[in-house]
């Protein structure tokens, strides 16, 4: 929330996070530094933007789009077939540092044509438009092999483009710092625009669009634009990561892309700036770990998203926000205990939770479900009972000690004050 | 002196469905008058303002507003064009604060548009006004806290404020003084008459005590037309309105 009351040195001193976060970022492919984990930390870079820019809409402006991965894909071809005529003119032409603008400006292109006629109403409406447009990109995407590529998809070669500084992009970490460049260029961005008399009106418009019209205001086109910018900032996460993958196929425009980054943005929290950013990070990890080491990673990653819909609508991040103003504002005095009881039985039933999730999987699943498999380093048998009541047992008494214990003990301990807090 | 019309209706009909709400309804508000209009519930008064504010479309006849066609256009024209108004139910920007409610307020009338490449927050011009304004609203104390949390009484002035902010000259109030106890209500009426200053105002009023204080003019709405016209004089002593409406309401 925009308060001026500070004075001119608390406002720098508020900027650490614009310092802070680069330098981690900086140093982050140093300690991991297996060809695995740079690629990882780019992917990362993408998706935090890609998010970012999904924010403008969802956070910002109120729109609910199932469709953004439209003007991510869009963009990343875009910029794949010019990063193709580079490599066919031998490496003359862009330098590759700036192929992200390309993808930028096919984003633009795109997010004002779909524009125009799916922003007239927010809501179901737009949400709909959105579906279908995605939809509609996604089967042209395998219709017109000619500019899509086909199923195969098409490819290109970053190191066989010009650089501006001289940079040799062949190894991973020399794209990675490339991916944090332009991350930090369009997180400024992003954040700037939250500020401006477009970004104002755009909550405003979020908020109340009756009233933002009797000040003045035409709230198609403050969404109008905020769309077109919106996915301006997606067609630059497409770009970017045609120079991380150097292939683009029709992964990039479907569904299961848009879901991703709505996912990744609410899990996140849409009511915070880094919210998108811890959203995009985390999604990106699991996805890349998680399926590593469970087939069911994407059931997780749907509890996940409905625990967070259900009990946390402001994410991740707005319950960290919310315990810290609560914890400084003495709202934890005398009650820590409790308050830790609450987390530590929870993650207790959600261990239990996750075995008795894999077991059913293992169950279900595999071709012999007698076959021994490692639960959490132990062997078992899935058709034996024993696994089963265990994981059970763990999951009941961790939720029932958290939701029958805890929760009444932290009640209590609350007492009086009004605001009740969960861990 | 010849006083300009600041509004004018002629013919205003409109229909939901079957049922004719407005009914070919006339009214001409002068410029710089404090025109209020009163009649019995369901007469048809917030569905007039609807109709003049741009919320909703008439069925047939003219609306002008200084003389321009303004029926038929979106909200946000007519507000452009210079008329804003306020709810019967407080609508305002309720997440945000005071401030920012008038800064949200102002940024059009400022010329700042959709602007997407400069700082809100470094218009001076917009700040000065809505701390001028948050003084005049008696919400300097409530400057950073978000419009939900106000009192009724508070909501109903910033939505005041917000109205004059939009920078409009006729401004239409919606029943300013519904659900407030006396002193309220009081206060409303003087933060009316200190902010509206020069402009043309039209308010719906219940509050007869009210009307008769605030009222340049009066005209009574009855059923979808305006039976009567006229000074507070003139109306208090108008048969028909006694037997239409003060007869029925007067406490
Ligand atoms: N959108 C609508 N659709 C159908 N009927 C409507 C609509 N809006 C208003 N009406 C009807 O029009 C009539 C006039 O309503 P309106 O709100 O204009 O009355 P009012 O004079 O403002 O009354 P009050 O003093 O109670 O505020 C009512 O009978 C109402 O039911
Ligand atoms: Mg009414």
């Amino acid at each position: 929330m925009a308060t001026n009351t500070a004075a001119g040195s608390t406002n720098l001193l508020k900027l650490w996070p614009w310092v802070v976060v680069p330098l981690v970022a900086i140093v982050l492919p140093f300690l991991f530094d297996s060809g695995h984990a740079i690629n990882l930390l780019s992917h990362m870079g993408v998706a935090i933007i890609f998010a970012l820019s999904y924010n403008m809409l969802l956070g910002n402006t109120g729109l609910l789009s199932f469709g953004h991965a439209v003007y991510y894909g869009l963009g990343a071809y875009v910029a794949m077939h010019l990063l193709r005529s580079i490599n066919d003119a031998g490496g003359e032409g862009l330098p590759i540092e700036l192929l992200p603008l390309v993808g930028a400006g096919a984003g633009l292109f795109f997010g004002i044509i779909f524009g125009t006629f799916s922003v007239r109403r927010a809501g179901v409406v737009f949400a709909m438009i959105t579906l279908g447009l995605g939809a509609l990109v996604h089967s042209s995407s395998l219709m017109f092999t000619d500019f899509f590529g086909g199923e195969a998809g098409l490819f290109g070669y970053r190191d066989e483009a010009p650089s501006l500084f001289g940079v040799d992009y062949a190894p991973s970490r020399n794209v990675y710092f490339l991916v944090v460049a332009w991350a930090m260029i369009a997180a400024i961005l992003i954040y700037l625009l939250k500020k401006t008399p477009l970004g104002w009106m755009a909550n405003a418009v979020r908020d109340n669009p009756e009233r933002a019209q009797f000040v003045g205001y035409d709230p198609t086109i403050v969404r109008f634009i905020q769309f077109a910018l919106s996915a301006m900032f997606a067609g630059l996460a497409g770009g970017l990561f045609v120079i991380t993958d150097e292939i683009v196929n029709d992964e990039a425009v479907n569904a299961l892309t848009s879901g991703a980054v709505l996912l990744g943005t609410y899990i996140g929290g849409i009511g915070y700036f880094i919210g998108p950013i811890v959203g995009g990070t985390l999604v990106t990890f699991l996805e890349s770990s998680l399926s590593a080491y469970t087939e069911a990673w994407v059931l997780y990653f749907g509890l996940m998203f409905i625990a967070i819909v259900m009990f946390a609508p402001m994410g991740l991040v707005g319950i960290v926000h919310t315990q810290y103003l609560n914890w400084k504002a003495g709202g934890w005095k005398g009650n820590t205990g409790a308050r830790l009881y609450i987390l530590l039985t929870g993650l207790v039933g959600i261990f239990g939770l996750v075995c008795v999730i894999e077991l059913a999987y293992h169950y279900f699943r595999s071709w012999d479900p007698s076959a021994p498999f490692a639960l959490m380093g132990v062997t078992v048998d899935a058709t034996n009972a024993l696994p089963w009541l265990v994981s059970f047992g763990i999951a009941i008494i961790g939720f029932g000690l958290m939701l029958f214990h805890g929760n009444p003990m932290l009640k209590r301990k609350l007492g009086a004050k009004s605001d009740g807090g969960k861990a | 002196m010849t006083t300009r019309n600041a509004l004018e209706l002629k013919g205003v009909k409109k229909n939901f469905g079957r049922a004719e709400i407005i009914r070919g309804l006339n009214l001409e508000v002068h410029e710089h008058e404090r025109h209020v209009i009163i009649g019995p519930n369901g007469a048809g008064k917030s569905t007039m303002f609807n109709l003049i504010s741009g919320r909703m479309k008439v069925s047939d006849g003219s609306i002008k507003l200084f003389g321009n066609d303004i029926h038929n256009l979106p909200a946000h024209k007519v507000n452009r064009m210079g008329l804003s108004r306020s709810f019967q139910v407080t609508n305002l920007f309720q997440n945000m604060t005071v401030m920012e409610n008038l800064r949200c307020s102002l940024l059009w009338s400022e010329g700042h548009k959709y602007a997407f490449w400069k700082s809100v927050m470094g218009q001076q011009a917009v700040t000065d006004r809505a701390y001028e304004l948050a003084e005049r609203l008696n919400l300097t104390e409530q400057a950073e806290i978000p419009a939900s949390l106000l009192t009724y009484a508070q909501q109903r002035s910033l939505e005041i404020g917000c109205t004059v902010a939009s920078g409009a000259k006729v401004i239409l109030l919606d029943e300013p003084t519904a659900g407030m106890s006396r002193t309220e209500a009081n206060d409303v009426i003087q933060l009316i008459q200190r902010m509206t200053g020069e402009n043309t105002l039209v308010v719906v009023e219940h509050d007869l005590s009210v009307v008769f204080e605030l009222a340049d003019r009066i005209s009574v709405l009855v059923y979808g037309e305006i039976i009567a016209t006229g000074t507070p004089e003139e109306i208090r002593n108008n048969a028909a309105v006694q037997e239409a409406y003060l007869g029925t309401e007067v406490h």
